[in-house]
């Protein structure tokens, strides 16, 4: 919690023989023969912040003001970068902070979206950023010029310190950091051009990383009475933790529990049925006690009685998509020319499904939320996608209002697009109101956090492809059928009824100015991708990747069949159409050539390229398929052109973990349903990749400029489809059916 | 009741004998370094040292421990987090959320104290915590800038 807290200022430190100096002493005092000794500024006021974006203290510390939340993709790094750098900090002196949600809400949302998805952190605010920390710097200057009574334009900056051309003079930031943050912010700021940029692009280690080697990183799961106590003005004398039991089948509620049957045992304090956040009725019961041991133990050992809810099978769903693949009513995504002529006209015509099956986010932390209410007030402590978000929740849950609610976010144990929910908070906060005064942690268990996802949705992908006799495709017909996430989270985004994100990477331009970024970069002639709805009673959600992840597996595996049917070379085959996209080529191009496409070296390797969240990306990858049909994936070259790379490794990081995320799900991922009860309920059944399923990862950076990309999920999509065609490669075996699981990859 | 050797230290807890060493280290001694993912020794992020070890804690039980062994936790690996591993972490910065990591680290430093030198198929073998961020790739390369470090 260390870092949370707007007004939380650094610890000073005080070097021998050092205390009363002051800034203008220590401008003329060299470093003694033991080392620079620290200044000591306890003297002086605070400074005030220079602006929102920026705090800068006495000794040159600059503190940067984050609101998107970090939850391992970066995002924290990244956007001090992007300040840093306009701000021609030295960036040694950077660290970083969350302002609250309420205190975003005090100020007029200054801070603007707390949202931290879709790949959006940085590209998504990059431009206000920016142009807050050029303020800063503007801001700086002037005050520094005010004190020497020079033209501010006469005056330049960096590394944090002003320097005044003519005379020579120097001062620093920390030094005129409080003035400038009197000053009237410019009227107009211009940002530098990509050219002078000196931190951004730059390789930089994240800021995050000395507290997570060392066990101090203090996450959701982790808060206790003295992270409350920092925050909160309030002051409770203990801590209690609760554990949580939700309708096993969806749309169940509790029909009774023995309370008295736990009520005695160790620790317990309270045993209690709550509310379901989104819908009708109690749909769980919680135990709070001294101990979350305590309190789960309690829950194992209580008779709960539920009724109702629904007999959802995905056996029996299954029917329902095939359904959807031949329907004659679907909506429209994209498509042109005369599909009919073409598949009339067709030397071959070929056709194959495939499938999606629902994917947990399986963060490795699980859904946990800290609350403390009291009667006027309620703050809860929590790992959040959507700081915004839940503060409306706790209003909501709690019943005050915003103003006299608050959020302190922590870093998120994983996200995934699970952190964007706030059922979690809503609960934490019913729990807080049956002890008010005393903070209550909620943690789920790992078998809650399974059964009670908010899951990738399942669709199926029929895809049709014209060849004429030269091995051309002439006609693409892509039917998708399935689940919508908008219909069950967001209906008002439906247009006339279309869920467009559905169309993720298949779109073409200007059908919705937010998924400009998911747009189709192959040119087809005659062509056509459709919808056909099919939601089944299971909460659907955002998935890191989201549609792209599919809709991948669709276009870029039957391009590989359709490549294959022609005679042809698959590489060449895509390159065909991607005429009108020389980035989307360039990345195929790129994975070709670093991974040896095309020789003749026994290895069996597969392509995969897409666009999607604004930035290009492929794979090569590159297989081996034992006699026994067991799989190793070797290597994959994967490269992306996100615009602008703010910082490669950390760009590296996410493709390498994106493969595991993707590839996890198309090895295992799948949550089943039988009697409307999830069937895999921990890792046992629902694995992830470990380290030795784990192929090494070449990625090529190659920004080509002049727009932003997101990083963080863009890659999951190509990690599936460049594998599953490496696997026919090596096999001659297309595998359609995911995850591949126990398949054996040998059978015909 | 039961005494535990820890980082250095011993206490003494008033806990049921079947508690997890994983939830009496979080929440009678009060270290949080060690996490909770699945409770089930499926995924590694409660991995700690017991005599130099590395143990799912989550599944051991409390009252298994005679109170003579030396347990080792994140926050006892190294004084200034300087352990070999660490410092390899640090360099190639590998942590992404971070949560999988204290039992990562611990994993890998276990490891190391049985096998200095361990091949690539021993790390199949051994480091079989799971990482959802998909830090993967830079732990076995992490693994290997520890043993030149150590
Ligand atoms: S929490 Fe112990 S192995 Fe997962
Ligand atoms: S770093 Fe996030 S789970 Fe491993």
């Amino acid at each position: 919690m260390a870092d949370t807290g707007i007004l939380s200022r650094r610890g000073f430190i005080v070097g021998t023989g050092a205390t009363g100096l002051t800034i203008g002493i220590l401008a003329s005092c060299s470093p003694g023969a033991s080392g620079p000794e620290e200044p000591d500024y306890s003297d002086l006021p605070p400074n005030d912040e220079v602006n929102a974006w920026v705090h800068i203290d006495h000794d040159d510390t600059v503190t940067v003001r984050i609101a998107r939340s970090e939850m391992g993709q970066g995002t924290l790094t990244g956007l001090a970068q992007l300040v840093a750098d306009e701000l021609d900090a030295d960036w040694d002196k950077v660290t970083t902070v969350y302002p609250t949600p309420g205190e975003n809400l005090a100020r007029e949302r200054v801070w603007r979206s707390y949202s931290t998805g879709g790949s959006q952190g940085i590209r998504g605010s990059q431009d206000y950023v920016r142009e807050g920390a050029a303020a800063a710097k503007a801001m700086l200057i002037e005050a520094a010029a005010n004190e020497w009574g020079v033209a501010a334009s006469e005056c330049t900056s960096a590394d944090s310190v002003i320097t005044h051309g003519p005379s020579g003079q120097t001062t620093t930031y920390g030094a005129v950091a409080g003035a400038a943050g009197k000053l009237a912010p410019p009227l107009e700021v211009t940002v530098k051009d990509p050219s002078e940029w000196k931190i951004i692009g730059e390789a930089k280690k994240r800021l995050d990383t000395a507290d997570k080697l060392i066990g101090a990183q203090v996450y959701g799961a982790d808060i206790g009475l003295e992270d409350v106590l920092k925050d909160t003005d309030a002051t409770p004398t203990e801590l209690l933790s609760a554990s949580i039991r939700q309708s096993p089948k969806i749309g169940a509620t509790v029909a009774s529990f023995d309370a008295a049957a736990v009520e005695n045992m160790p620790g317990v304090r309270k045993v209690v049925a709550l509310n379901n956040p989104f819908g009708e009725g109690q749909n769980a019961v919680a135990v709070i006690a001294e101990t979350w041991w305590q309190a789960n133990s309690a829950l194992d050992a209580l008779p709960i009685e539920w009724e109702g809810g629904v007999d959802f099978s995905t056996e029996a769903f299954e029917a329902e998509l095939d359904d959807g693949l031949t329907s004659d009513e679907a909506f429209v995504g994209n498509g042109g020319g005369d599909l009919a002529g073409a598949f009339a006209d067709a030397a071959q015509v070929i056709e194959a499904t495939y499938n999606m099956p629902f994917q947990n986010h399986a963060c490795m932390e699980p859904m946990n939320t800290t609350a403390l209410y009291t009667d006027d007030r309620c703050e809860i402590w929590c790992p959040t996608q959507n700081g915004e978000a839940a503060l409306a929740a706790v209003s909501e849950a709690s019943g005050l209002d915003i103003q006299n609610c608050e959020v302190y976010k922590v870093h998120l144990g994983g996200g995934f697009g699970r952190r964007g929910a706030p059922d979690y908070v809503q609960q934490a906060v019913m729990l807080a109101m049956e002890v008010p005064g005393t903070p209550v942690k909620l943690l789920w268990t790992r078998e809650e956090d399974m059964k009670h996802g908010f899951f990738h949705p399942t669709t199926k992908g029929r895809v049709r492809g014209a060849l004429d006799a030269d091995g051309n495709l002439t006609g693409l017909h892509l039917r998708i059928s399935g689940q919508s996430i908008l219909a069950a989270l967001i209906p008002q985004a439906l247009q006339d009824g279309v869920d467009y994100a559905t169309f993720q990477g298949l779109l073409p331009p200007g059908v919705d100015p937010r998924l400009e970024d998911q747009t189709l970069k192959y040119s087809f002639d005659n062509f056509l991708v459709d919808h056909a709805m099919r939601n089944p009673p299971v909460r659907p959600g955002f998935w890191r990747g989201v549609n792209l992840n599919q809709n991948a597996i669709y276009l870029e595996c039957f391009m590989d069949e359709l490549a294959h049917a022609a005679g042809r070379d698959p590489l060449e085959f895509r390159l065909a159409h991607l005429q009108d996209s020389p980035e989307a080529a360039a990345v195929l191009q790129a994975v070709a050539d670093r991974s040896g496409w095309g020789q003749d070296d026994g290895k069996h390797r597969g392509l995969c390229v897409m666009y999607g969240f604004g930035s290009y990306v492929a794979a090569c990858s590159e297989v081996t398929v034992d006699e026994d049909g067991v799989l190793s994936i070797d290597r994959i070259v994967a490269a992306t052109d996100p615009g602008h790379a703010v910082n490669p490794q950390q760009i590296e990081a996410q493709v390498e973990g994106s493969f595991v995320y993707g590839l996890s799900a198309m090895l295992f991922g799948e949550i089943t349903f039988e009697d409307g009860v999830a069937q895999e309920t921990n890792f046992d059944t629902f694995n992830s990749m470990r380290i030795v399923d784990m192929p090494e990862v070449e990625t090529i950076i190659m920004p080509s400029g002049g727009f932003w990309g997101g990083v963080g999920e863009p890659t999951i999509a190509v990690a599936a489809p460049s594998v599953l065609n490496a696997i026919y490669a090596a096999t001659g075996k297309r595998v359609r059916q995911l995850p591949i699981k126990d398949q054996n990859l040998r059978d015909a | 009741m039961a005494t535990l050797k820890i980082n250095g230290e011993t206490v003494t807890v008033d806990v049921a004998d079947d508690t997890p060493l994983l939830w009496v280290i979080r929440e009678q001694v009060g270290l949080t370094g060690a996490k909770y993912g699945c409770g089930i020794a499926q995924c590694g992020t409660c991995t700690i040292h017991v005599d130099g070890s590395p143990v799912r804690s989550c599944v051991y039980p409390v009252g298994a421990l005679s109170g003579e062994e030396e347990i080792t936790t994140i926050e006892g690996l190294s004084e200034e987090a300087n352990h070999p591993v660490q410092e390899a972490w640090a360099e190639l910065d590998i942590p992404q959320c971070g949560y999988c990591q204290p039992g990562m680290i611990m994993a890998v430093a276990g490891m190391l104290n049985d096998n200095p030198n361990p091949s690539d198929e021993d790390i199949d073998a051994e480091i079989t915590n799971i990482c959802r961020c998909g830090t993967l790739a830079r732990v076995r390369k992490g693994i290997k800038l520890a043993v030149e470090k150590s």
